[in-house]
């Protein structure tokens, strides 16, 4: 059967079209919500970092966001340079210092460009 | 059990069989709560679930057909202030009875108000208290609705499990919410006054209203929760905003002719959270044969007003423009 566009009135297919607008996955969204991170998080690592990232599923506010990193007695063990990478808004970094085998939690807090805030933490392991 | 009392017990199963509605989402410290289904949580929100759509098969009993109950309900939050929000729900119900009339029409309007006395972020606890108000008279009464007011005090209760030690870590994104209430109608008995046609007599009959706990609870995985701060399973959209959860929704008459007799459902299912909405779908497993034998579905879309549309949706009389709810 073929189908035609005056099959459907104009009220549903408005509320098809506002539907899909907010069912549209993380494109649209306005919020940041962690999406993947390196390490990952809850895993065991061979080699050590170098930095720690964590990617958004939106772009966030360089300013208002930060990213720490410690140890399992609660020292701060990053080198205090979190950033937002410039050339991916998404993308939040802290570069690390030859980390030994131990117990580490990353420590985040992100603002995304609609002024929502978001924050939350995450373990991984040195071996 | 006579032929009035069966009806009677099988009207009020049915109402009371019923989710308990009005539902909110949230965030305690970290951890985010969908709004539930069947159960109501314990957040007060800016929000929207329309449509919430039940369908579920009554089996026979007494003089009462076997009927399928369709309901297609609707219901608007609104923050008053940070922690005390008002609800307002309406349900448009079908009763297609099995070789009778089907039976169709608004159920009585509900308004309720919830007030979260206490937030602990740290321990990942929130406790609140509500009241409800199903607005006797405003329904009609095929479909069950009652002609008296019954008013329903409420606790409520989210705890999640980030708080638990590592070493049980993939307990952390389990969630455990609940509510506990006593509807109370402000009528205590409905009196029925008949004329026997042949001899003239009078009998008067006397149903009470019973009092009736409504009590629930939900027990919730949070992949979202376990993918972004306890371990990286490898999920990816949509799957990692994916919450599996069991709901149970409760009811005991405290008197009348069906007291002590619990009917409920016991409804496995899953709900996916975006930004601005969330869609959740869920069998309803009958708790006992009382309440039924065939399995029901629950479904339902849920807006987030508040982040929608921040600025209109959440501003309050007392406290200007809250913004969305999750954390600014």
């Amino acid at each position: 059967m073929a189908c035609s566009g005056r099959r459907f009135p104009g009220s549903l297919r408005r509320v098809v079209l506002v539907a899909t607008v907010l069912l549209t996955p993380s494109a649209a969204w306005t919020h940041a919500f962690p999406d993947h991170a390196d390490p990952r998080v809850g895993h065991t690592t061979d080699t050590p970092p170098t930095q720690v990232r964590i990617w958004f599923d939106g772009e966030i506010e360089p300013v208002f966001s930060t990213i720490r990193v410690e140890n399992a007695d609660r020292q701060q063990v990053d080198s205090k340079d979190g950033r937002v990478n410039p050339r991916d808004r998404r993308l939040l970094e802290v570069r690390v210092p030859p980390l030994p085998p131990g117990k580490y939690r990353v420590f985040w807090s992100v603002v995304a460009r609609d002024g929502h805030r978001t924050e939350g933490d995450y373990p991984f392991r040195v071996k | 059990m006579n032929k009035c009392m069966t009806g009677l017990f099988v009207m009020t199963v049915a109402v009371f069989a019923l989710p308990i509605a009005a539902h909110a989402h949230g965030l305690i410290g970290k951890c985010f709560l969908p709004a539930t289904l069947a159960i109501d949580d314990p957040f007060v929100a800016d929000e929207l679930s329309l449509p919430t759509i039940s369908h579920i098969r009554r089996p026979a009993s007494g003089d009462g057909p076997a009927t399928k109950e369709t309901e297609i309900s609707g219901e608007f939050s609104k923050r008053l202030s940070p922690n005390l929000g008002i609800t307002f729900e309406g349900a448009y119900r079908i009763l297609d009875q099995e070789h009778d009339a089907t039976l169709k029409g608004f159920d009585n309007l509900g308004v309720s108000l919830k007030y979260v006395f206490f937030r602990s972020p740290e321990r990942q606890t929130l406790l609140s208290a509500g009241i409800g108000w199903d607005v006797g008279g405003t329904g009609s009464a095929a479909v069950g609705a009652e002609s008296f007011h019954t008013v329903t005090p409420q606790l409520f209760w989210g705890k999640c499990f980030g708080d638990l030690p590592d070493s049980v870590s993939f307990l952390q994104p389990l969630v455990f919410t609940g509510a506990f209430g006593v509807g109370i109608p402000t009528r205590h008995a409905n009196t029925t006054t008949n004329v026997d046609p042949g001899t003239g007599e009078l009998t008067v009959q006397r149903d009470i209203n019973a009092s009736v706990v409504k009590w629930g609870f939900s027990i919730q995985y949070d992949l979202y929760y376990l993918q972004s701060f306890v371990r990286d399973v490898g999920l990816r959209a949509p799957f990692n905003r994916l919450v599996p959860l069991v709901e149970f929704a409760m009811q005991t008459p405290l008197n009348g002719a069906i007291a002590g007799k619990t009917t409920g459902t016991i409804n496995p299912g899953i709900i996916w959270f975006g930004r601005y909405v969330q869609l959740g779908v869920e069998a309803q497993i009958p708790v006992n044969t009382r309440t039924g034998k065939n399995v029901g579905i629950l479904g339902q879309i849920h807006f987030y007003l508040d982040d929608i549309a921040p600025r209109f949706f959440t501003w309050t009389p007392f406290h200007g423009v809250l913004g969305p709810t999750f954390p600014r």
